[in-house]
């Protein structure tokens, strides 16, 4: 009889090796489904995992893309958590990505051709504010008409890809375009593009953005009041009304940051990496996002290491698929796999296996 | 569950790579999808043009994908990783790609790319489309002489000037034949929803539409339309298979003849910079079989349209046209040049509704 | 603009078979939240569902074995994230996200042979003289029977919950799942059987997509439908009745916005296919503002593990 038992304290010792133990699960429970697709799983294993931080070939490229392919995960999930920490749902951070990008992008495209080095900081200001402003929607219907959360937020998704889509085609469609549906490449607008900051890193302020917010949520949750707050509202949220929490604040709080900070994850990409609004400019990192935040328990440090690993298995997958022909399919259910086991793991941390008799009730 | 077809396409795709690491140095062409190669349209016809090449040089070529490339930043990635990793040619097959393409090409001046339905050249970047107008010329004739209700439902995508133009050229040639027609155009605002467009080809036989045509990739409305008994245009791929009574024909995207011949081109060093645009003629454009539904004459009028475009008798756009609002377009006799037809964003007199933007 | 042409009789036939899918997941995700488990997997037991009804059609010829199938596909899968919420207690929502995305992959990799292939017909249901009534004929009598069976799964939902021991048993587990094993029900076991039940409905969702909507197989098919079905248990706040309410209104809707662009509506496009999401969201404010009765039903545990710690 295998029986659970709770640890008085999470073990330190098993929050450090499940991780550990989970990848190494993973790799053999995904060779298997790479054997029977006919690859050889230990090539596929190493190209996955090895491949994009150390091959002689591609490694010194691939490494700086982590940053850019973690930094809005890491971004988007550090404003999740908090709420997330609360017991306030926010699913729909893709939208409120796509609304921050839209306000941004918008702002540039006011300003051009015009040079001036409050460009940048405007957009920045207007892509937090877009994020924001379409995560209050939510939350002001939560607080004023008690409508959930989650539901409103989810459906504006949609609604802002809808958005996005019709902006493509209209009101911000590149004059010069011919016609094409998607704005000016903000690449070739000096003052408003986000380039790397130093050259061949990988480090663009959206990645200095996703840093930074990792320090402030730790900071925030540690030492301030309203990271108490937070969770003491998770934790016992009866003990928190006594304590003088107001939950109507903390809903606006946690829904507004996670929308500002989502909204800064789309407009750093759309002035970055991604360049251009776009018919599907999105391409879900609010919804992996939230697969960040619990697998990083929740933490601003464990968000950022998961947000890291997410972003290994995105590009180690592609190297998959060109170099060895593995479909696009096996590799999402590889990634499946692996949040599976990272999930699963945490039982280790929080309880006790014993094996023997079950104990009388 | 069958894996077994799986496992041995998976065999033989090992087997081809242990062969080509045998042959001294194969030619290695990468193509970056949007979509998944399964989504039985756009995708899928720009892989089964890889596969072509495969067939074409056998060992002496290597061909690789990534399926389902988002447009932005991760493109510009995976290009970056192929063109590193040794690829000599790159196909980037979606209109979103274009400017990570051209980015891409200027790190790497030995590769050479190839992108599919944009504006954007370099030295090693040329960039291909399909007059795909010139098919639907062809199926809005056949329409136009075949609707009974006097109602074409037309399911259409974006309203970006590849689908204006196609809905433009249908419309235009039914209305040629038929004075009476009417052009209903839904735009579902999606290139791939099954269900979605499955709603939209029923509320348009609802509406009292007899034939259909779509600018979407799923055979959903093809399906809807066998169902209930009308007649449909098939679209990307010949979806005989799902309206057996209904297709009459099929637009079908044919890259083969042009990824087998650029890829010649560079085996033997005479790849060049171009800006292709194909139709019917070389084979870009190919349709599936004519349906027996449709009758002896308008087959030949149809065949004989489709002649008449390849040789060049015939251009599909030829005035006197007049836009929506009843300005003149083209003269009598004049026809369209490329670089209205490619930033095309207006309708053709005659056309009711507005194009959203 | 024609709007003559849009006949409502037509409309209405139209959105029960548009609103089937999400109706049937939703169903299904209703009865796993009310046993206190919020499982956001739905989009990809749906696809699961899809390709292992389709597959099993295609094998065997016949349609209702494929909707088996599905049923059994999704279930299948569910139980997966099952073992590891019950068992393993890890966290709800991420498995669940987890779960979708394993199931896109699994299923386009089961499915790749079965791309362009064409499935078995399903057959609408004949009711010879009912379906000649006006009005109400084309509306009730001319569906093919899963239509109906979502129907009657409604009414049996609805009637389990309110009405029967079982029904009774699964909400106290979702309401207070330490009192519910304090007095002897196996917590673990009943959420498990609610799991699998949200995945075969899923599954059948799926199915009912690949074989009857669309009726083919390709990747990425089910295209978000599952997203929307779990808005829908939201917006019903978790009432079987209301569960069909919005599946219908949802669909309705869509339906509606595409017919109105077919009948030449000068609303423009952009604003029409958004309405479906706005206008849910509208009418859940609506019904949400009265206080009184506020949209407090949510399961009390809903999300929350449960150990067994005596």
């Amino acid at each position: 009889m295998i029986k659970l038992e709770k640890r008085p304290e999470p073990s330190r010792h098993w929050a450090y090796a499940t991780p550990l133990l989970a990848v190494l699960a993973t790799m053999i429970a995904g060779g298997i489904l790479f054997a029977a697709l006919g690859k050889d799983p230990f090539v596929a294993i190493r190209t996955i995992f090895w491949d994009p931080l150390f091959n002689d070939q591609f490694a010194a490229f691939s490494r700086p893309q982590l940053l850019v392919k973690a930094g809005p995960l890491i971004l988007i999930a550090i404003g999740l958590s908090l709420g997330f920490r609360a017991g306030i749902w926010n699913i729909g951070a893709e939208g409120q990505y796509i609304v921050g990008a839209l306000c941004g992008a918008g702002v540039a495209l006011a300003f051009y051709p015009l040079e001036e080095w409050y460009v940048f900081p405007l957009m920045v200001l207007g892509g937090a504010l877009g994020g924001w402003a379409w995560a209050m929607i939510p939350g002001i219907l939560r607080t004023q008409f008690n409508t959930n959360e989650i539901l409103v937020s989810l459906l504006l998704v949609y609604v802002a890809e809808q958005l996005m889509a019709s902006m493509a085609l209209g009101l911000m469609r590149n004059p010069d375009g011919g016609g094409f549906p998607g704005s000016r490449n903000l690449g070739d607008y000096p003052a408003a593009y986000n380039a790397e900051i130093i050259a061949g890193t990988g480090m663009h302020w959206g990645v200095v953005a996703a840093f930074i917010a990792v320090i402030f949520a730790y900071i925030l949750l540690n030492r301030h009041i309203m990271g108490f707050n937070i969770r003491l509202t998770g934790q016992a949220p009866r003990a928190a009304r006594f304590s003088g929490v107001k939950p109507n604040r903390l809903i606006l709080f946690c829904l507004g940051t996670s929308g500002a900070l989502a909204g800064l994850a789309g407009l750093f990409e759309v002035a970055g990496p991604a360049g251009q609004i776009t018919i599907d400019f999105n391409v879900g990192y609010g919804f992996t996002a939230i697969i960040v935040a619990f697998l990083g328990r929740l933490h601003p440090a464990g968000i950022l290491l998961a947000g890291l690993l997410m972003a290994l298995t995105y590009i180690g997958g592609e190297l998959a698929q060109f170099m060895l022909g593995l479909p696009a399919a096996a590799i999402q259910a590889f990634q499946g796999m692996l949040l599976f086991f990272l999930l699963a793991g945490d039982v280790l941390t929080n309880y006790r296996i014993r094996i023997g008799r079950a104990e009388v009730a | 569950m069958n894996f077994k077809p799986l496992v041995a396409g998976a065999a033989l795709a090992l087997g081809l790579a242990t062969s080509a690491t045998a042959q001294d140095d194969p030619l290695k062409v990468g193509f970056v999808y949007v979509g998944p190669v399964g989504d039985y349209g756009w995708s899928y016809e720009h892989n089964e043009g890889r596969l072509a090449v495969e067939e074409a040089f056998g060992d002496s070529v290597e061909t690789t994908f990534v399926e389902s490339v988002p447009e932005g930043a991760d493109a510009e990635r995976v290009m970056t990783q192929m063109a590193l990793s040794g690829h000599d040619l790159i196909f980037t097959t979606s209109f979103g790609y274009m400017d990570a393409t051209v980015a891409v090409a200027e790190k790497f001046p030995d590769v050479k790319f190839e992108h599919a339905t944009g504006y954007k050249r370099a030295d090693n970047v040329s960039t291909y489309s399909a007059r795909f107008y010139e098919g639907r010329a062809v199926i809005g004739h056949i329409a136009g002489k075949m609707t009974e209700s006097n109602v074409v439902g037309y399911i259409a995508s974006f309203p970006i000037p590849e689908v204006v133009r196609g809905i433009n050229s249908a419309y235009l040639h039914a209305k040629k034949v038929n004075p009476d027609v009417e052009f209903r155009v839904v735009w579902v605002y999606t290139w791939f929803d099954p269900a979605k467009e499955a709603d939209a080809a029923q509320a348009l036989i609802d509406q009292g539409a007899d034939i259909l045509m779509q600018h979407t990739d799923s055979t959903a409305p093809m399906t809807i339309a066998e169902e209930k008994g009308i007649l449909a245009f098939g679209q990307a791929s010949d979806m005989i298979n799902f309206g057996p009574n209904s297709q009459l024909t099929s637009i079908i995207d044919n890259w083969a003849p042009y990824y087998v011949a650029r890829t010649q081109a560079v085996m033997d060093g005479t790849w060049e910079s171009t800006d292709t645009w194909d139709g019917i003629e070389p084979g870009m454009v190919a349709f599936a079989a004519m349906s027996d539904k449709i009758p002896a004459d308008v087959r030949a009028e149809a065949e004989q349209m489709i002649e008449d475009i390849k040789s060049g008798a015939y251009h599909p756009f030829t005035g006197p046209i007049n836009k929506q609002d009843g300005s003149a377009w083209l003269g009598d006799g004049e026809t369209a040049d490329d670089g209205t037809l490619a930033g095309m964003n207006f309708y053709i007199e005659g056309l009711t509704g507005e194009i959203p933007n | 603009m024609d709007l003559s042409s849009i006949d409502p009789i037509l409309l209405i036939a139209a959105l029960m078979v548009a609103a089937t899918p999400i109706l049937l997941a939703a169903l299904g995700e209703l009865v796993v939240e009310k046993a206190g488990v919020l499982n956001l997997g739905v989009e990809g037991m749906m696809i699961t569902g899809a390709i292992c009804g389709f597959a099993v059609a295609v094998e065997t010829g016949n349609p209702a074995l494929g909707f088996v199938g599905g049923a059994a596909g999704g279930a299948a899968l569910s139980l997966i994230f099952g073992i590891l919420t019950q068992f393993l207690l890890s966290n709800q929502v991420a498995t669940g996200l987890a779960l979708t995305l394993f199931g896109l992959g699994i299923s386009a990799l089961i499915g790749q042979s079965y791309i362009g292939v064409k499935p078995p017909a399903t057959t609408d249901l004949s009711f010879p003289i009912l379906s000649d009534i006006p009005v109400v004929g084309p509306i009730l009598f001319q569906h093919d029977a899963m239509v109906y069976v979502s129907l009657g799964l409604v009414i049996a939902v609805w009637y389990l919950l309110k009405y029967t021991r079982v029904g009774l048993v699964l909400r106290a587990v979702g309401e207070n799942h330490d009192a519910a094993h304090a007095l002897g029900y196996k917590v673990v076991r009943i959420r498990l059987a609610a799991i699998a039940f949200g995945g075969a409905c899923a599954g059948l969702g799926g199915s009912y997509l690949s074989l009857v909507r669309v009726p083919q197989w390709t990747e990425g098919m089910t295209a978000g439908a599952g997203w929307i079905a779990l808005a829908i248990v939201v917006f019903a706040s978790w009432k079987a009745g209301r569960v069909l309410l919005g599946a219908y209104l949802f669909g309705g809707i869509t339906v509606l916005q595409l017919n109105l662009q077919a009948a030449g509506m000068k609303i423009p496009v952009e604003y029409l296919s958004m309405s479906p999401y706005l206008i849910t969201i509208l009418v859940l404010v609506i019904m949400s503002a009265d206080k009184s009765r506020a949209a407090l039903n949510a399961p009390a545990s809903l999300g929350r593990a449960f150990h067994a710690s005596s």
